[in-house]
């Protein structure tokens, strides 16, 4: 991937965020750039999930300023704002009273397009996603895990935007299952190029689907090191992921797909 | 048997009386579901508010139903007419569980699924009527069948202060001390009330979320 000499699409610019006396995040500063995969790395607390929620305005900073695509994400129409960013979460959040097809056309639908094209958009999301045509009458309580995590990123998907939110996606999948939809992401973004920020605590899954990791602890980020240079770091706390992941990280390393 | 006797011959008496007595339920559980429901959902929204608002409406609720009718009696304009005031006493009645139905139906909504749905930029109104009523409906609509139940039962009192409906059978049956004429008003009632709740039962079960 070349360097982007253009704005990067996501900024956080000195932010801080607090929270009932807490500090959550504090000064951090991490730039996005087109295309890339950016992982947030760090154990529970640590402030991934609040920086996530930061981009889609699910939360607004105490002080300082997200930009996406160079403008802040506080000026102008909020709503607007997250119809252009895709948003995946662990408990994926399906509508369980529509079908699948509903779930992934509910924002091309509340967006005015007409039902022939939101049709042919969810089938050719289903596909993208390893899914049959069939499963679109289906209701989510009839999908396993790793089936409902599918459709999940199909909605994301469906109004074709530039960012997608993943936070934690795979988190509660079996091994197996992760393996696979961690595989066909990859294939995926190869594809599509979307610029990703990708929340997880497990590194090996950062190795190996990031471009770059970004390391946080207690609310800071600590270090932006690509998964090459994560495995080599002296940073001590980078060194004690590494010691804690055990053997066999160096296969997970995403080495570059392009 | 005597009381069918009895109900037979005046067959339609029984049915003005059963007529003015679902007129009462019906639109005081109107009345209750047009502030029940919007009052569940803004304290569902906002739970600062809910212990205020659920507190009140249960001491509402702790007032025996004959004293209530009493205490409404000299309100300048709903002690005129005896049936706008039952219709208010009843309305009171019939809050709490749907107020508390609505309350806990939004609330059950899996804060997964609203969180989703505003991260994927569904407007408060969207997600309101798109995802937490329709999940929350028949917890909402259990709330009306206990709420219609309650009614069909106060409202037999409401005969006590010239409202009308069967407690007009009951309250007559008393005075002359005549069983038939208590069981020609007890009977219609205790099948409204059954049958009111299965309606709604019904009603509940086809608006489920799958």
């Amino acid at each position: 991937m070349e360097p982007a000499a253009a704005i990067p699409v996501i900024e956080f610019r000195d932010v801080s965020y607090r929270v009932a006396g807490t500090q959550v995040l504090s000064g951090f500063n991490l730039q996005v750039e087109s295309g890339e995969t950016l992982v947030l790395l760090g154990r529970s607390g640590s402030g991934k999930t609040t920086s996530l929620k930061l981009v889609n305005r699910l939360l607004s900073p105490t002080s300082g300023d997200v930009l996406v695509n160079g403008v802040s994400n506080g000026e102008g129409d909020v709503i607007r704002l997250r119809r252009s960013i895709g948003y995946v979460i662990q408990d994926v959040g399906l509508f369980p009273h529509f079908t699948v097809e509903r779930n992934i056309g509910l924002v091309p639908k509340i967006e005015g397009w007409p039902a022939n094209r939101i049709r042919a958009r969810v089938q050719e999301l289903l596909q993208t996603v390893g899914l049959a045509a069939d499963f679109a009458s289906r209701y989510p309580h009839q999908l396993s895990g790793g089936q409902r995590q599918r459709v999940g990123v199909a909605r994301a998907l469906a109004a074709d935007p530039e960012i997608l939110l993943m936070d934690e996606p795979f988190g509660a999948l079996d091994p197996l299952t992760r393996d696979e939809l961690q595989r066909e992401f990859l294939a995926l973004q190869q594809r599509l190029h979307k610029t990703v920020v990708f929340v997880t605590h497990d590194l090996r899954e950062a190795l190996r689907l990031g471009s770059r990791i970004a390391l946080m602890e207690a609310g800071q980020l600590v270090t932006v090191l690509s998964p090459r240079e994560f495995l080599e770091s002296s940073d001590p706390l980078a060194s004690a992921y590494v010691r804690a992941f055990g053997e066999g990280l160096e296969s997970s390393a995403n080495r570059g797909t392009s | 048997m005597n009381v069918f006797r009895f109900i037979l011959q005046n067959h339609s008496q029984v049915l003005e009386l059963t007529l003015e007595h679902l007129r009462l339920v019906g639109f005081s559980t109107l009345l209750a579901m047009a502030v029940g429901i919007p009052l569940g959902i803004a304290i569902a929204h906002r739970p600062r508010f809910n212990k205020p608002v659920l507190a009140s409406a249960n001491i509402i609720q702790t007032i025996p139903s004959l004293a209530l009718f009493g205490f409404l009696l000299p309100v300048p304009w709903l002690g005129e007419r005896s049936e706008r005031l039952a219709i208010f006493a009843l309305t009171l009645y019939a809050l709490l569980p749907i107020i508390r139905n609505t309350y806990t139906g939004i609330r059950g909504v899996d804060p997964a699924v609203v969180e989703a749905g505003r991260g994927m930029g569904l407007t408060e109104l969207q997600l309101l009527f798109q995802v937490e009523l329709p999940l929350a409906v028949s917890v909402i609509l259990s709330g009306v069948r206990v709420a219609v139940v309650i009614s069909v039962g106060v409202a037999t009192i409401a005969a006590a202060i010239g409202a009308g409906g069967l407690g007009e059978f009951i309250f007559r049956g008393l005075a002359m001390v005549d069983n038939r004429v208590i069981l020609a008003g007890a009977i219609p009632a205790a099948i409204l009330a059954l049958v009111a709740d299965f309606g709604v039962g019904w009603l509940e079960r086809r608006l489920q979320p799958r």
